[in-house]
């Protein structure tokens, strides 16, 4: 995907987001750090030039709900912040890409810590495929056939400096910029090579 | 990070580092449901030799709200006072596979010791005149969250090294008996700050020439100059002969008085480690100031700790463990 693409998708998951939900009333978009928050941002941007109406953007960090936490270093944390209590909001969480799910899994208990939402419902640019536990988006870029093995990147202007959606094989990937990714696709693409050893 | 024994040990990344996921876990404590799931099946024993209401009840709520078990064990009510000796009790309680000690101790290296006899991970939280490092990590929370307060820019600025770059800190009292002092040192030099300290030449440590830190005996002299003042616990239980005449003459020369606190720089802020001897090191104006920032040092131990016990126990471990501790896993 090109920048266009990645705004054209954006500009109709905003829609979609809106029309699902019959207007503005009670949304509050969170995204998951990092991607997920500048996502967010973009969409909460096209929603207010449809209702012309600002929609309270926040960012819900789920590291310390992660369910890996144990297999891995010490992670880093994110920073969480709730514009409006989410309360009986109807919150829409947003992330880069849909894999395992297992993100959006930890997403929803941290978000049943913090309140509870009317609704939750989970837009993301690319669903890649590949779910390892029942968990479906509500509103999709793209969706992205793919290996496995194969390494989705999403890179986006607020934080890499430039607009794209690629796919890397997995020796490519090793050997390109391997910081550069989200850290957490890196988990989940172990957890997908080695299903047998997923609790 | 494997055990935290020092405010030495630590860096200015491994410290930022710190104080940035104390302001995140800061949060839990407005939220309906204080829990985070990170240290889900941990245990965690305070171990103390010591008495303590601030450090040990907040290590423990820090262990609660990450869901780690936390056991108290105090000297008092233990085997302990039947005379067992503290290696002993360390192996006894190691033994049990817990998987981090918190250890206080009257004995300045009881951390450092322990965590040489077993396997599982060592806090210091107060090893006899020697260091507090969780102490000087809330001071610094604290102190960082005062400066970005007066000057809101100061963090974008030039990054989050720069928040005590410039910024003179006098830590004044009883800096003989005091680890809080010694960590704060460490800390506040390796922060970039200016470390001044005041003391009577009774209770000024040996060789304090050797600290990263100016010092003076005359308080008067630097109170205008200071951004923050820590005074210090004038450490009765820990002395054993005349370190001063009078705790009248302690006040004249070295307590935080009205007229002191008058000569203090507009927005000064003002920190005590606790419990205060209201009157002798620090005046009842002084310690319920505007800028006094006592009670915040009380509220930052949890988030700190938090933080710390997150740091050394949220990931996986490293393959360290000797025989014994790996058949206690299985």
């Amino acid at each position: 995907m090109d920048a266009d693409q990645i705004a054209r998708a954006c500009a109709r998951m905003a829609h979609q987001v809106l029309e699902a939900n019959r207007g503005a009333a009670g949304l509050v978009l969170l995204g998951i750090p990092t991607r997920g928050v500048h996502l967010a941002s973009r969409l909460a941007a096209a929603m207010a030039q449809v209702e012309g109406e600002r929609i309270p953007v926040g960012s819900l960090d789920i590291t310390l709900y992660r369910d890996d936490l144990r297999r891995n270093p010490t992670r880093p944390v994110g920073h969480t912040y709730l514009p409006v209590p989410v309360d009986d909001a109807v919150v829409v969480l947003v992330d880069d890409v849909l894999f395992s799910g297992r993100t959006v899994r930890a997403a929803l208990d941290a978000l049943g810590d913090i309140g509870r939402p009317r609704a939750v419902r989970l837009a993301v640019l690319v669903d890649r495929g590949h779910r390892q536990l029942p968990i479906r988006a509500d509103h999709v870029g793209k969706n992205l056939p793919t290996a496995a093995s194969e390494r989705v990147s999403v890179r986006l202007e607020e934080s890499d400096g430039v607009n794209e959606v690629t796919i890397a094989r997995p020796s490519d990937a090793d050997g390109a910029t391997p910081s550069s990714f989200p850290s957490e696709r890196t988990a989940d693409a172990d957890g997908a090579a080695a299903p047998g050893e997923d609790r | 990070m494997r055990h935290l024994l020092s405010a030495a040990d630590l860096s200015l990344s491994e410290i930022t580092e710190i104080l940035d996921l104390a302001e995140e876990m800061s949060t839990v404590q407005d939220r309906p449901v204080k829990k985070l799931p990170a240290l889900r099946g941990r245990t965690v024993v305070n171990l103390f030799f010591e008495d303590s209401t601030r450090t040990r009840s907040s290590f423990e709520i820090a262990g609660k709200w990450l869901s780690a078990d936390v056991i108290n064990v105090s000297a008092k009510g233990s085997s302990m006072s039947k005379g067992e000796s503290l290696r002993d009790t360390v192996l006894t309680v190691a033994a049990m596979g817990v998987d981090a000690l918190v250890i206080r101790h009257h004995a300045s290296g009881a951390p450092w010791q322990a965590s040489h006899w077993i396997d599982a991970h060592v806090l210091n939280a107060g090893d006899g005149t020697h260091e507090h490092p969780t102490q000087a990590l809330l001071d610094a929370f604290t102190l960082r969250r005062h400066f970005r307060s007066a000057d809101p820019s100061s963090a974008e600025r030039n990054g989050q090294a720069s928040d005590f770059t410039g910024k003179t800190i006098a830590i004044v009292g009883d800096l003989t008996h005091s680890r809080v002092a010694r960590s704060n040192v460490l800390l506040l030099q390796t922060l970039g700050a200016e470390v001044v300290l005041v003391a009577p030449p009774t209770l000024m440590p040996s060789g304090v020439d050797s600290w990263p830190a100016a010092n003076t005996t005359d308080f008067d002299e630097v109170l205008g100059a200071c951004d923050a003042v820590m005074m210090l616990r004038v450490q009765r239980e820990r002395m054993s002969g005349g370190y001063f005449p009078s705790a009248r003459e302690y006040t004249i020369g070295y307590g935080l008085t009205r007229a002191r606190l008058g000569a203090l720089r507009p927005g000064a802020a003002i920190c005590h480690p606790g419990p205060m001897n209201r009157g002798l090191e620090i005046s009842a104006d002084a310690a319920d100031a505007a800028n006094s920032l006592i009670l915040d040092q009380v509220a930052a131990g949890v988030s700190i700790r938090m933080s710390v016990l997150y740091q050394i126990l949220g990931g996986a471990e490293e393959s360290v463990a000797s025989p014994v501790r790996e058949a206690a896993v299985r």
